[in-house]
């Protein structure tokens, strides 16, 4: 990478700030940045990670994308949902995911999800919450599965607390959750019930799957399917759509007439002779 | 000549980005930009235009700064003045004036050869549209002009 002699530039804020004050003084807004209003949460079991996310993109109060993805790849073993501006937690997710890959190549070993979280909370901190950027990071490595949430200013809690955290493969893994993003207090309630430590892979599938559900049907900005990507050790299972919870309605009536709906007196049929075929060349400069 | 404990406030930090006042304004032919940089203000030339962006103009001198300090309080003068005396080596070594130099020394000293940033994907000097009139570069370079 480069040394800093190339900056980003601020004066297109200067330039913004002037636009929006001239529009607002005609009555418009300027447009709305895409968001993820959003569902998200994962879920540590017995042998790994669930994550789970909803597939609404809202710009204002308009659906954008009825089925975006936002449960991202970092690394092999890493996966992070991502919730707030859209193209901040793209964007985020894709520099650390080529971070982490160069620091594995040199390493030499599988990344840590430790590792993503510090890369990810340094850079959210740098920026001071101007990137707009919460995520769930979760993945399996050496030390058993892990579960992070980041805030956007650079915060980040790790489930289960370090204290209740055992270095063994063995044993208890004490499990926890964490849920992010506008359905999210839906999500937690659904959690909060249910949740039991050392679940199964199906019955943490299952709810991850009603937590999301929650959030879908209590809040606007979350809609459509249901993903989930399960992490365990060695293998990952990004199971897209794993539900689709809100299916477009069928039409059950037609307002076109069916074939015969009137009568036919009699038919004539004629055949179209070619008589001459001529060739023009267009003219493409 | 070390910074290494050259505490700079805000005001010298921000002297280094006054420019005058409607003197050279930025645009073609020397007329102002209003698409880009909006009605030019005094008050817009002497403040930052954004919370961060004082705080990024410094983060990479910022960083090195605090490497070198933390690297004299464990090794001793001489570890940050050879590592100094390299950077400056290696910052001389660059392609002809109007070609972009890939400043591979530099970026090997630092460790930022390991890491990708938005400098890297935004704004790549290497794919810009304008390049410098070469004949011109060179021999204003070399003293001819």
């Amino acid at each position: 990478s480069f040394i800093s002699l190339i900056l980003f530039m601020f004066f297109s804020f200067l330039r913004n700030a002037v636009l929006e004050g001239e529009a607002n003084k005609v009555g418009c807004s300027l447009p709305a940045a895409r968001k993820t209003g959003t569902t998200i949460c994962g879920v540590v079991f017995k042998d790994g990670v669930v994550l789970g996310a909803d597939t609404r993109a809202t710009e204002g109060m308009v659906v954008a994308d009825k089925n975006c993805s936002k449960i991202h790849y970092i690394s092999p073993n890493i996966y992070c949902c991502g919730a707030g501006t859209a193209a901040d937690t793209e964007m985020t997710t894709q520099i650390i995911s080529s971070n982490l890959e160069l620091h594995s190549l040199s390493t030499g070993r599988l990344p840590r999800v430790a590792t993503a979280n510090r890369m990810l909370k340094q850079m959210l901190f740098r920026y001071q919450g101007y990137i707009g950027a919460a995520l769930v990071l979760g993945g399996v490595d050496c030390n058993g599965p892990h579960l992070y949430s980041i805030y956007p200013h650079g915060s980040t809690d790790k489930l289960p607390y370090v204290t209740m955290e055992v270095a063994s493969l063995s044993s208890d893994w004490f499990l926890c959750s964490s849920c992010s993003g506008s359905g999210s207090l839906a999500a937690m309630a659904v959690f909060e019930d249910r949740y039991k430590p050392n679940m199964e892979e199906e019955e943490a599938k299952r709810l991850v799957r009603d937590a999301i559900a929650a959030g879908i049907f209590n809040d606007l900005g979350s809609g459509s399917n249901i993903d989930l990507c399960v992490i365990t050790k060695g293998k990952v299972d990004y199971i897209r759509p794993h539900d689709e919870a809100n299916k477009k309605g069928v039409r059950t009536g037609d307002y076109k007439y069916k074939r015969g709906t009137t009568g036919v007196l009699s038919k004539t049929v004629l055949d179209l002779e070619v008589v001459e075929e001529t060739v023009q060349t267009m003219d493409t400069s | 000549m070390l910074n290494l404990f050259d505490t700079r406030g805000l005001r010298s930090q921000l002297k280094d980005s006054i420019p005058v006042a409607g003197l050279c304004p930025t645009g073609s032919y020397g007329l102002q930009d209003s698409m880009r940089s909006g009605f030019t203000s005094v008050k817009n030339e002497l403040l930052p235009s954004h919370p961060l962006e004082l705080s990024e103009k410094n983060y990479q001198p910022n960083k090195d700064k605090m490497n070198f300090s933390t690297l004299r309080n464990i090794q001793g003068l001489h570890a940050p003045l050879k590592l100094q005396m390299e950077y400056r080596a290696a910052r001389q070594i660059q392609r002809l004036p109007f070609l972009q130099s890939s400043n591979l020394a530099l970026d090997t000293l630092r460790g930022s050869d390991e890491s990708i940033g938005f400098e890297d994907i935004l704004n790549d000097p290497a794919q810009s549209e304008m390049m410098g009139e070469p004949h011109m570069m060179v021999e204003y370079k070399l003293g001819l002009l």
